[in-house]
């Protein structure tokens, strides 16, 4: 069995008397798309916030690629890997895509404390920017400022700038959320090509994408995990079905 | 903001061309006096730069600017005082220690968010102002004077009103290049980031505490050195040069000339202080028949014109906007 | 008569979110509404009570006219705003009144008082103590057990749901602001005797009054009460014991000037400290 790159063990979160993450386990195998469902309020959101570093959790551990790295803060947790996107959009609403996607660039690739020299001056920079923008499919928008985006742009920005630092592991939090069946295609097509160079755990809601991209797909209920394996497996799974997918999809 | 473009050297051009010739067009119509108030709006200019790179261009609505600039023309007076004569030696001095008071002072006030945030630099700035009121040895609640201005060398007599104002706009052209190079740097970048998304700076790996610690020691620093010019511009400096009420004025100067804009601090001292000399200097004759002695209600006129301007002319407050407020 | 001022600041900030600066031009204002009407009545108790619905009818004047605005925009907004009316307010007082005026302190209540054998105290200040008690227990009647206390507290923890429940919103921060004006009337014409009638009295207390309702929690009246309890104790400590400690090790001349110094700091540093541990402040108002 391949390496695992991420290794969550025993995991668990405590908000006052809920208990959002209550001993997860969890393996993510370098290269594949995991993807992780669950109903509302299971904790995914909860889960993937621990993963990126923006929460702490109370006991367990998280190990990427060998290091432990539970105590880690976010903005290190990206220099080393992890990138993630939101689930309700969070851009730089008054800069333009090209700014958007050359900040996260710009975070990935030196220090930020350069006082002196213009950042205009760095083609290399605005090379990765551009690569990016045409990646995302926003090539012909790069000028636009991104809250003149539409919805369905606004997603794809989303993942572009969780990409520009270059992971090793991205985090997407329903990224198809709010997106129209034509957007939802686009999307579907942008995480495959993304899927290609990074390992992907991915929270969706959309069972038709879930199933159409996940390589393992985890389930998640009430903070635990209930079943873990190929589509087909989770497919199959009476505890699933009866939790979750409901009947519909048995077929 | 950095294109190598004529128009947008054009304005700051005619600036500068203006500032050189002001005292000598002063000069020659026998109104020198007012090249030492022509001095004073540049420091002040200076002073609410600094503050607009925290406030506005950096979005942390610091309350306690004052202890920057009081600290800075504390430590100026303090060593021209002890008998240091060198403004080389003086004023990179007040800079330093303004510096520091900022790193310490904002190390602790930036892990707090919105009004907490307002209240305890608020709180930094007074404790500083009850320091200095306290001790005797630094001039109590009467201050420090001055007996002269300090040594600048290169032939520059600063006791002249006319090179000091000079020297002083030599210093104020060279922050305002600086802080423009800031702004087109990757620096510059990451602190309007960390200003318009904190969550998502933070998320795309921009290390967000140190990027604002750096912006308000910045600020604090340039703050410092408009401190020192103050002191040594009125040869004296008492503890009301920390009080909030300073603060306060700064911030309105920000507000007037325009939030997170590089000439902001320069056109909103113009226009307060410049406002301020007016009424006094100037008879208006409607209304001094309402308020015999208006001139010195000068505060009414310049609070209505700040409450006009936060009312009605969000012109100044177009440059800024919260991102998230905890 | 500090939790005066920080109970009004506090509701003002926690139902309307707002930071109200001009809170200390209130209190200024009540302070000179009683130096006048006692001059103009002859009596010290006629002219502080009328005083207080004098300054709370110019509260809600200035919060139905201009702080209306306000409610909306962000804290910056309101600094600056509330900042001008200081200002506006401090220079209208002064063309109106002058700078200053006398308030004297009535002659029933310049004696001291026997509380215990050989142990003196001022009457005066007993009675400020003393109205301050009663109108914290009053305040705390008010807010705990009326329909009205109870629509107050619901908009300070939750706005939008108190107006999805039919309070008249309006009227109620109205009605805030104006109880704000009506307790800065009290402190202000009760302090008076003491600390004099000055345009400009209200900046020093004002700040105080901030750091109060920080430590004691935005929105939370009790919050201001145990806020001021301890500054007010911290104060008084500092200024008493810490002299007298610093004299004990440092020459004479440090420690005069060192005891007041590090006692006028000494509440910052308590904010400092509360906000370090506890950045809400020590009791939650706020949903």
């Amino acid at each position: 069995m391949a390496e695992a790159l991420l290794s969550v063990r025993a995991l668990a979160k405590r908000f006052g008397g809920v208990l959002a993450t209550d001993g997860v386990s969890l393996d993510l195998v370098a290269g594949e798309l995991h993807a992780l469902i669950g109903p509302n309020g299971a904790g995914k959101t909860t889960l993937l916030a621990q993963l990126a570093g923006s929460l702490t959790p109370d006991a367990g551990s998280i190990v990427f690629e060998g290091h432990d790295i539970a105590a880690l803060a976010q903005h290190r947790r990206v220099a080393a890997g992890i990138a993630r996107s939101y689930q309700i959009t969070s851009l730089f609403a008054r800069l333009s895509v090209r700014d958007n996607l050359a900040l996260a660039v710009q975070a990935r690739s030196g220090s930020s404390f350069v006082f002196w020299k213009p950042r205009s001056e760095e083609k290399a920079l605005f090379e990765h920017a551009d690569a990016l923008a045409v990646t995302i499919g926003l090539a012909g928008r790069a000028g636009t400022r991104a809250e003149a985006l539409s919805h369905g742009e606004q997603r794809a920005l989303e993942v572009g700038l969780a990409l520009a630092t270059r992971p090793r592991l991205l985090l997407l939090d329903e990224p198809m959320a709010g997106l129209g069946p034509e957007e939802t295609a686009r999307m579907i097509v942008l995480i495959e090509r993304v899927r290609d160079s990074t390992t992907v755990l991915l929270v969706e809601h959309d069972m038709d994408a879930v199933f159409r991209l996940a390589a393992r797909i985890s389930v998640l209920v009430n903070g635990r995990v209930l079943a873990s394996g190929s589509p087909e497996a989770i497919r199959a799974n009476a505890g699933v079905r009866r939790a979750y997918l409901g009947e519909d999809l048995a077929t | 903001m950095h294109e190598p473009n004529v128009k947008v050297w054009l304005g700051p051009a005619l600036a500068a061309a203006l500032a050189i010739a002001l005292p000598l067009a002063l000069r020659a119509l026998g109104q020198v006096f007012y090249v030492s108030f022509a001095s004073q709006v540049l420091i002040y200019a200076l002073a609410a730069t600094s503050l607009n790179l925290v406030l506005g261009y950096g979005g942390m609505v610091s309350f306690g600017h004052a202890a920057f600039v009081g600290a800075g023309a504390y430590v100026a007076s303090l060593l021209l005082h002890a008998g240091v004569e060198s403004a080389w030696i003086a004023w990179p001095a007040a800079m330093v220690v303004a510096a520091a008071i900022a790193l310490a002072t904002g190390a602790i006030s930036l892990r707090t968010r919105g009004v907490y945030f307002i209240m305890i630099t608020l709180a930094f700035a007074q404790m500083l102002f009850y320091l200095a009121n306290s001790i005797k040895a630094w001039g109590g609640d009467e201050g420090l004077t001055l007996a002269r201005r300090p040594a600048f060398g290169f032939g520059v007599d600063l006791a002249d009103d006319v090179s000091f104002y000079y020297v002083v706009l030599a210093l104020l052209a060279a922050a305002l290049f600086a802080l423009h190079r800031l702004a087109g740097s990757r620096f510059g970048h990451a602190v309007v980031a960390v200003r318009e998304n904190e969550t998502r700076a933070e998320a795309i790996g921009l290390p967000v505490f140190r990027t604002r610690l750096a912006c308000f020691v910045i600020g604090g620093a340039v703050g410092g050195l408009a401190g020192a010019l103050l002191a040594c511009h009125g040869k004296y400096v008492n503890p009301n040069v920390l009080h909030w009420t300073q603060s306060g004025t700064l911030m309105i100067m920000v507000i007037l000339g325009g939030v997170g804009r590089l000439w902001g601090g320069v056109l909103g001292a113009a226009a307060l202080l410049g406002l301020e000399r007016f009424l006094a200097d100037f008879r208006i004759g409607w209304l001094a028949a309402l308020v015999p002695n208006y001139a010195q209600h000068t505060s009414l006129a310049v609070g209505v014109v700040l409450l006009a301007a936060v009312l009605f002319a969000p012109r100044g407050l177009a440059g800024w906007r919260r991102a998230r407020d905890g | 008569m500090l939790f005066l001022l920080a109970a009004g600041l506090t509701l003002v900030f926690g139902i309307m979110d707002m930071i109200n600066l001009a809170h200390g031009s209130l209190y200024m204002l009540g302070a000179f509404f009683a130096s006048a009407l006692v001059e103009a009545t002859g009596s010290f108790v006629a002219g502080v009570l009328l005083a207080i619905p004098a300054t709370a009818l110019a509260g809600m004047l200035l919060e139905r006219t201009l702080l209306r605005t306000l409610y909306a925009r962000d804290h910056l907004s309101q600094v600056l705003a509330t900042f001008a009316l200081i200002l506006i307010l401090n220079e209208l007082v002064r063309i109106v009144w002058g700078s200053d005026r006398p308030l004297a302190m009535p002659a029933a209540l310049s004696g001291p008082v026997e509380l215990l054998p050989g142990l003196y105290y001022s009457s005066y200040r007993l009675l400020i103590i003393g109205v301050g008690l009663a109108v914290a227990l009053l305040l705390h009647w008010l807010v705990a057990r009326t329909r009205l206390g109870m629509w107050v507290r619901a908009g300070a923890s939750n706005r939008e749901m108190a107006l999805a429940m039919g309070v008249d919103i309006g009227m109620l921060f109205t009605f805030v602001f104006g109880l704000g004006a009506a307790l800065c009337a009290v402190a202000g014409a009760l302090l008076s005797p003491l600390l004099a009638v000055q345009v400009g009295m209200g900046e020093n207390i004002l700040i105080v009054a901030f750091v109060v309702i920080v430590i004691g929690g935005i929105g939370s009246i009790r919050g201001a009460f145990v806020g001021a309890l301890l500054v007010g104790a911290i104060d008084t400590l500092g200024r008493t014991l810490l002299p007298i400690a610093f004299g004990a090790f440092l020459p004479p001349q440090f420690a005069s000037a060192a005891g007041p110094a590090i006692a006028s700091i000494s509440i910052y540093l308590l904010m400092a400290v509360v906000l370090f541990f506890r950045p809400q402040g020590l009791f939650q108002a706020r949903g």
